[in-house]
């Protein structure tokens, strides 16, 4: 057993309606490589930004090496040597890492000495970065580096990572593991918070879970499966998905050569994609968000036209269809963004079920629209897909994240699809709710749809493609069966490590 | 969120709000407020005269209505045509020009409903500029459509001296009189009410505006294009068919309404025809949440501030513009309780984030 760094002692935080945090207590010990585990909604950030003094507990106390810890601010927390590295980054696009990083400190020296300082660590830690790049040029793997070289500099004695790979690519979640378990030997503490079960049992050392709000389990992820930890994050026996085998079906939807130039300035351009999908069949399409999976949905679901030819569906050209003539010929699609794009917020799930349901379900005759239907469309989505609401008349708001995806998801699945495209089914949504998405997905293909999964989650594309290919810059790869595919092979399909281009820059 | 109550207690705050407001204003200019507000929002009503008031309010009140209900569903859609105004002149000169065209034919069938068809179409044709230009290149329908109500008031200046003079009119400027003939006249239906064909179209327009927007696909259309346009394209909503049908419906209601002034209360094309109805009917259409009986008592009860200013000119000696202060007072107030129910205001330093 290791010296203790940090104790946490019957911290309780509740806001109105909810209690966040209830007596949470544990220990991480010096070095230590500690997981913090919990669905959507468990604590879990809660509980870290109470480490990281932006959040004061009700009640409970913490202690840092031995002395009483109750940072009054995040500068409070840094100066007791606690960092922390947030999911989402806050960069300046426009500046230089150097400036970034000077911006972020509490007392700064100049840019330039901060420079060599940078590259110091840098080299130290195994972690490229040019401190004279402008962050807008970087990768979301180097952004991050920004943020944790950020974290470094200030000797932190435990540092924070909330979802660090999520945006990484395989080979970048190496780079990153070697970083942090250099970190660890050198006696830096790091408290991990993710949802990839698989890199906690390869990283950590001790694993505490949540459950709405209190500690549940701690366990040893080394020795734990991790399929075990899952369901002591959920409080259940998890569902696998299963499939059965499937005959390959008649071509269903076909890309001849799809390009398209960017929508707008951040979009992304398709670059000659061509790909087949037979009916019964789940095509996996892996990648970085913002290589143009947001524009390959709009040119599938008739948002972004494209050139008739380019999109073939049950064979005939299609790709200059408008959005409800696909629909009305059964190709569906379901956008990564729920609010605002996939739903309106502020309607109710039953205008929300109209939005997309009134051509396939019939819910307007001659425009006008027939409520009753709508509502009862809502309802059967709402029971087929154990959507948690009161009732149709609650606005998409009101639903917390994976419950308005199931709603989403299922309304679409309900309007008995023949090509489903859905981008990010999983994003943001809990263990449970997961694996009953991934399960609706494949009993759609079971029935005979075509389905086409986008993700930048690559176990969840393992878990249901029957072929796998990347979307990296507007291309895609050959497809190749999913089945057997190394994490290795993956990483090369996704163009490898961002890392390489700066070696480039560097030499 | 704000909720349903509160979304309608707010326009009555920020009537009550107006009125003390205004009523700090009429002392500072030296006038008792008490009855200033009560010549105002009482007296049209419940006066010795109101008789001859009461009717008044359904003519002040009709083009306020017809041309707020038009805009409301641009604006629900975030489509900003702010140049009804406009759109009401070159309606009115449209409708007049086919009435003066056919003069003095007798034909009441043929050409009242031919100036209604002209008067949609000028308004229609005048609106549809800022909407194609915004289609086709991106211009701001804002300033567009706000220009172009200078434009309407040359033409409307030059038609007046130049074009629809009366011919009979000893070279004073303005067109002849549609209210005296016969075929082009848009007077009351029933003597005396002020109940004229804008009055039935106007209340034709809020249940055809009731109807679509709660019933129809389209209006379920506009309200998700204005609540969330990128799940508006995902439901097939064209955004450009959009704009265009937007602009289109307000700008031909609103040059209805300038048909049905002209042939009527107004009863010719002149210099001065235009009183600023295309810019009330904003503020008719924001006080009326968008919704079409909202409107339907805004309207009332902007009318009846016309009327009742009126009468606190000619008694009280308050200036015009005092009056076209306290209408404009009535949108900032509104503007100002919305930020309050929506915005929680507070003190002090900012948590760090």
């Amino acid at each position: 057993m290791r010296d203790t760094l940090l104790t946490l002692e019957g911290l309780t935080k509740a806001y109105p309606g909810v209690v966040a945090n209830r007596d949470v207590s544990f220990d991480i010990g010096k070095g230590e490589i500690h997981a913090l585990l919990g669905e959507n909604g468990a604590g879990k950030s809660t509980l870290v930004k109470t480490i990281y003094g932006l959040v004061k507990p009700d009640s409970g106390h913490m202690t840092l090496d031995g002395r009483r810890f109750a940072p009054d601010d995040p500068a409070a927390a840094r100066r007791a040597g606690v960092g922390m590295v947030f999911q989402h980054f806050s960069l300046f696009d426009a500046l230089t890492v150097a400036e970034n990083i000077v911006l972020g400190m509490d007392a700064p020296p100049s840019p330039r000495a901060i420079a060599a300082e940078v590259r110091r660590v840098s080299d130290l830690y195994g972690l490229p970065l040019d401190p004279d790049r402008t962050v807008g040029d970087l990768s979301a793997g180097e952004r991050q580096r920004v943020e944790i070289i950020r974290c470094l500099l200030q000797d932190p004695r435990l540092l924070i990572m909330d979802e660090p790979t999520s945006v990484l690519t395989p080979q970048e979640v190496d780079i990153l593991f070697t970083t942090l378990r250099k970190l660890s030997g050198e006696g830096t503490a790091i408290l991990y918070i993710s949802h990839k079960l698989s890199e906690i049992a390869a990283l950590c050392e001790a694993a505490t879970v949540l459950r709405l709000g209190a500690v549940v389990a701690t366990c040893d992820p080394r020795t734990t499966a991790p399929r075990d930890m899952a369901e002591l994050m959920v409080g259940q026996v998890l569902q696998s998905p299963v499939r059965a085998a499937r005959p390959a079906g008649r071509m269903a939807l076909e890309l001849r050569g799809l390009s398209a130039r960017a929508p707008h300035r951040f979009g992304t351009a398709l670059r000659d994609i061509t790909v087949a999908v037979r009916a019964g069949e789940v095509l996996g399409i892996g990648g970085v968000a913002g290589n143009g999976q947001d524009e390959l949905v709009a040119a599938l679901s008739g948002e972004m036209p494209v050139a008739a030819d380019m999109v073939w569906f049950n064979g005939s050209p299609v790709g200059s269809d408008p959005v409800n003539t696909r629909r009305a010929n059964g190709l569906l699609c379901a956008p990564e963004e729920r609010l605002g794009h996939a739903a309106a917020p502020d309607m109710t799930l039953t205008e929300n079920a109209l939005l997309t349901g009134v051509t396939r379900k019939g819910l307007a005759r001659r425009g006008f629209l027939r409520w009753p239907q709508a509502r009862h469309f809502a309802q059967e989505i709402i029971a087929g897909f154990d959507v948690r609401t009161p009732g149709p008349e609650n606005t998409a708001r009101s639903l917390s994240g994976g419950n308005l995806q199931k709603f989403v998801i299922g309304r679409e699945i309900m309007q008995d699809p023949q090509v489903f495209v859905v981008n990010q089914p999983t994003w943001g949504v809990d263990a449970a709710a997961a694996a009953a998405i991934r399960q609706a997905l494949l009993t759609l293909a079971d029935n005979g749809a075509a389905v086409i999964v986008i993700s930048q989650d690559l176990d969840e594309l393992m878990e249901i493609s029957d072929r796998f290919c990347a979307l990296t810059e507007g291309r895609l790869s050959e497809p190749r069966p999913a089945r057997g595919l190394t994490v290795d092979q993956i990483g090369m399909m996704l163009g490898g490590a961002h890392d390489m281009e700066v070696a480039h820059v560097a030499k | 969120m704000p909720s349903q109550v509160w979304a309608w207690a707010a326009p009555l705050m920020a009537v009550a709000l107006t009125m003390l407001l205004g009523g700090f204003l009429f002392a500072a200019l030296g006038k008792n407020p008490v009855s200033v507000i009560r010549t105002i929002f009482w007296d049209p009503l419940f006066s010795e005269f109101a008789w001859f008031y009461r009717p008044q309010i359904l003519i002040k009140g009709a083009p306020l209505v017809l041309i707020a209900i038009g805009l409301s569903f641009g604006f629900r859609a975030g489509v900003w045509n702010i140049g009804a105004e406009g759109q009401y002149i070159v309606g009115a000169i449209c409708g007049a020009a086919v009435a003066l065209a056919l003069y003095p034919m007798d034909a009441r069938w043929l050409i009242f409903p031919l100036m209604v068809v002209a008067g949609a179409l000028g308004g229609w044709v005048w609106a549809m500029i800022p909407g194609v230009l915004r289609v086709r290149f991106g211009t701001n329908e804002i300033l567009v459509s706000l220009m172009l109500v200078y434009v309407a008031e040359q033409l409307l200046s030059g038609m007046a001296l130049g074009a629809m003079r009366n011919p009979d009119g000893m070279g004073f400027p303005g067109s002849r009189n549609l209210a005296q003939y016969p075929s082009a006249a848009n007077l009351d239906l029933i003597a005396g009410t002020g109940m004229h064909w804008g009055v039935v179209f106007a209340l034709i327009a809020v249940i055809f505006a009731y109807v679509t927007l709660s019933r129809h696909l389209f209006g379920f259309q506009v309200r998700l294009a204005g609540q969330a346009p990128r799940a508006a394209r995902f439901a097939g909503v064209n955004p450009a068919r959009m704009i265009l049908l937007c602009m289109g419906i307000s700008g031909a209601l609103a040059g209805v309404a300038g048909l049905f002034e002209v042939a009527g209360p107004s009863g010719q094309i002149s210099i001065d025809f235009n009183v600023g109805y295309g810019f009330t009917a904003i503020i008719v259409a924001f006080l009326g949440r968008l919704h079409p009986l909202g409107i339907l008592a805004a309207g009332a009860l902007m009318a009846l501030t016309y009327i009742g200013g009126g009468i606190a000119q000619s008694q009280l000696g308050l200036p015009a513009a005092a009056i076209s202060l306290l209408q404009g007072m009535l949108l900032f107030t509104l503007l100002a309780v919305d930020v309050l129910t929506n915005y929680r205001v507070r003190f002090g330093r900012r948590e760090v984030a």
